[in-house]
């Protein structure tokens, strides 16, 4: 039997009655565009959480100093010493895995200029700082490594604390703003990044060399802690163990003894994120998944009541040569066609939806192709699912009673 | 001699129904040669529809052989006697049978659809000139609930020709329609047998036996008479003859 027919056959029999088709269909179209519209919520939210997650530097890796116990007394992490200065040349010439590498110490004072002050924290690190934490420079530029060779008085500024400090909109660059005291020239001024999720202002910042903020500031020679970047964010958790190998053989630890120092990465906080948002996701893609088996039910319902309503023209096609494996596969091919179809206009509707969703509502969405992939894989199943049955019906007719069939 | 287009012989047909057998055919003969006309007849009862089921390879007999031009069919599988429709048999039926909403020439293709040797130009050709020999030439694109009674059956005596049958079986061909109508249809088909084609009429109206070549009258599954009609009358003359209708 030649498919190219048997498809003719199944076409001129869906346009023969194009309501019953279009209302057979009506219940795909609804499962897929929930499906495609849910997903998209879902994935939505997944996104604007994650973009937020890697606006605080994604791949990141921050290394403190730990685990140490004075007489069985745990200390607060920012007392301790345990990093030096060595272990972050160690990290920077030897990691493989990590793409940017910057010293991190803090101190929180007061900034004045003038008549104006602002309480802020300065932090001491290294060119690398701005590509961790996806900073830009507005403008002026970046403190040159002389400088940081050289503990240079330099300094790069938030908005806020331009904001506070330069109240009249003046040029910060090149102007001389005091850090406790100490002057610090503005060498540049920072892109504005906004609050992050956990409410903090990310502009209320002053960066300055480590060098300087060590040896002008705090006075020290440990460092408070490293940050760094993973090359790529799955390669995170090998970047961590490299480090972590690197810093147990310059701390000297025998194998047994604990880390004196602690690794934690965006990871864990974007797994959590992830695993709400992807519960979520489910949740919304169960709804949806029910709607489509309703809609294969929907599709069965018709099948088989038009079995029953086609019996004559079944026979008819048995009396004049077509054999039982034909009328299945036009059936099924009926059944196939219009899920299909019902398949395309349900992703289109969905798209429809989703856009819909983010114009009115204006909630993220975002339509994944394998979410347009698996509704249409799911209504093409379902069309040979639930054809199958109402085909086979139709293919196991008499043709003697089928044709007499009132 | 002709050639033998069905050849029937001792030819049974039991159903099983519940408990009881009941012989629809009880040995059942007969040839039909090639360009023959041939009524079958018989009351409800009679066995004329289990007969008609085994001459078109709907049903297979109990017992006894069939063989439809020249090939032996009661041992032949569902798919094979699909097959023996395909190629040897065009039925009409009493109710013309057509695919609703669909046109004269899409109904006439049907059978053409289930031959993978026919391309579709050749199907398409094949079926405007089937509809052209039944005279509705001029009615290809129409649906068939466009159309009259009259017409949906020359649409049905189309569809049997179009795959160039050895033998037409036409189950009460006129049963529904008016007299006049069925005079017209009963042209067409002596028209078909003037231009030698084979057809097996089954019918209970004794009248239509006077415009065929021969005529089989079955009685409790057996045959009661097999006669050869030595004076056709022309269903054409007939027709003539029908009083003009004058519908109000």
């Amino acid at each position: 039997m030649n498919f190219a027919n048997l498809f003719k056959i199944a076409l001129r029999a869906i346009a023969g009655n194009k309501l019953r088709a279009f209302l057979t269909m009506l219940g795909i179209i609804i499962g897929v565009a929930s499906v495609i519209t849910m997903l998209a919520i879902g994935q939505g939210s997944k996104r604007s959480i994650q973009a937020q997650i890697s606006e605080m530097g994604s791949n990141m890796i921050m290394i403190h100093p730990g685990g140490d116990r004075r007489g069985g007394v745990r200390q607060n992490s920012a007392d301790m010493q345990t990093l030096k200065l060595e272990d972050y040349e160690s990290i920077k010439s030897e990691a493989q895995l990590l793409s940017a590498v910057s010293p991190s110490v803090n101190s929180s004072g007061q900034m004045i200029r003038g008549n104006h002050n602002t309480p802020t924290t300065i932090y001491g690190i290294s060119e690398d700082h701005l590509t961790i934490r996806q900073l830009e420079i507005q403008d002026g530029e970046m403190f040159s490594e002389q400088e940081v060779k050289t503990a240079a008085k330099v300094c790069l500024l938030g908005k806020t604390v331009i904001d506070e400090l330069f109240p009249n909109g003046e040029d910060p660059v090149g102007k001389v703003v005091r850090f406790n005291s100490i002057p610090f020239t503005v060498v540049g001024t920072l892109v504005p990044k906004g609050y992050n999720s956990m409410g903090q202002d990310q502009d209320n910042i002053v960066l300055a060399p480590y060098t300087s903020v060590m040896k002008r500031i705090l006075a020290i020679t440990h460092l408070q802690g490293i940050n760094a970047s993973a090359i790529k964010e799955e390669l995170t958790d090998k970047a961590i163990e490299e480090v972590t190998a690197i810093l147990r053989r310059n701390h000297k630890l025998a194998e047994g003894q604990a880390d004196n120092f602690r690794i934690r990465s965006q990871q864990e906080l974007s797994e959590m994120m992830n695993s709400t948002t992807d519960m979520m996701t489910v949740l919304l893609g169960c709804v949806a998944g029910i709607s489509l088996i309703v809609g294969g039910i929907g599709i069965m319902n018709i099948m088989y009541v038009s079995v029953t309503e086609r019996t004559k023209e079944i026979g008819l096609r048995m009396s004049v040569g077509a054999r039982g494996i034909d009328i299945l596969s036009q059936f099924l091919i009926e059944a196939i066609l219009i899920s299909i179809t019902g398949g395309i206009i349900g992703v289109l509707v969905g798209a429809g939806c989703s856009y819909l969703v983010k114009i009115l509502a204006a909630w993220p969405v975002y339509i994944q192709l394998w979410s347009v992939v698996l509704s249409f894989v799911v209504c093409t199943v379902t069309g040979i699912f639930f054809g199958w049955y109402p085909a086979k019906k139709a293919a196991d007719l008499d043709p003697i009673e089928a044709i007499r069939y009132e | 001699m002709a050639k033998p287009i069905i050849e029937l012989e001792n030819v049974k047909r039991e159903f099983i129904v519940g408990e009881e057998v009941v012989r629809a055919l009880r040995g059942v003969s007969f040839t039909i040669t090639e360009n023959e006309f041939v009524t079958i007849m018989g009351t409800s009862g009679s066995g004329k529809s289990t007969l008609l089921n085994l001459l078109g390879c709907l049903d297979t007999p109990t017992s006894g052989e069939y063989k439809l031009d020249g090939i032996p069919v009661r041992s032949m599988s569902k798919n094979q006697r699909a097959g023996m429709r395909m190629r040897k048999i065009g039925f009409v039926f009493q109710n013309y049978n057509l695919l609703a909403k669909t046109t004269a020439v899409e109904n006439v293709e049907l059978p053409l659809m289930y031959n993978p040797r026919v391309s579709a130009t050749e199907r398409r050709a094949r079926a405007v000139e089937a509809l052209k020999a039944v005279g509705l030439g001029d009615r290809l694109m129409h649906k068939s609930n466009q159309m009259s009674g009259g017409q949906m059956q020359r649409v049905a005596i189309a569809r049997a020709l179009v795959n160039n049958p050895a033998v037409i079986l036409a189950d009460e061909a006129t049963g529904n329609l008016d007299t006049r109508t069925s005079f017209e249809i009963l042209t067409l088909f002596q028209r078909l047998h003037a231009e030698g084609r084979t057809i097996i009429f089954v019918t209970h109206n004794p009248e239509i036996a006077q415009y065929s070549s021969r005529n089989i009258v079955l009685k409790d599954g057996r045959i009661k008479e097999d006669t050869i009609n030595n004076n056709i009358l022309s269903a054409a003359e007939t027709l003539a003859s029908l009083p003009v209708q004058n519908d109000d």
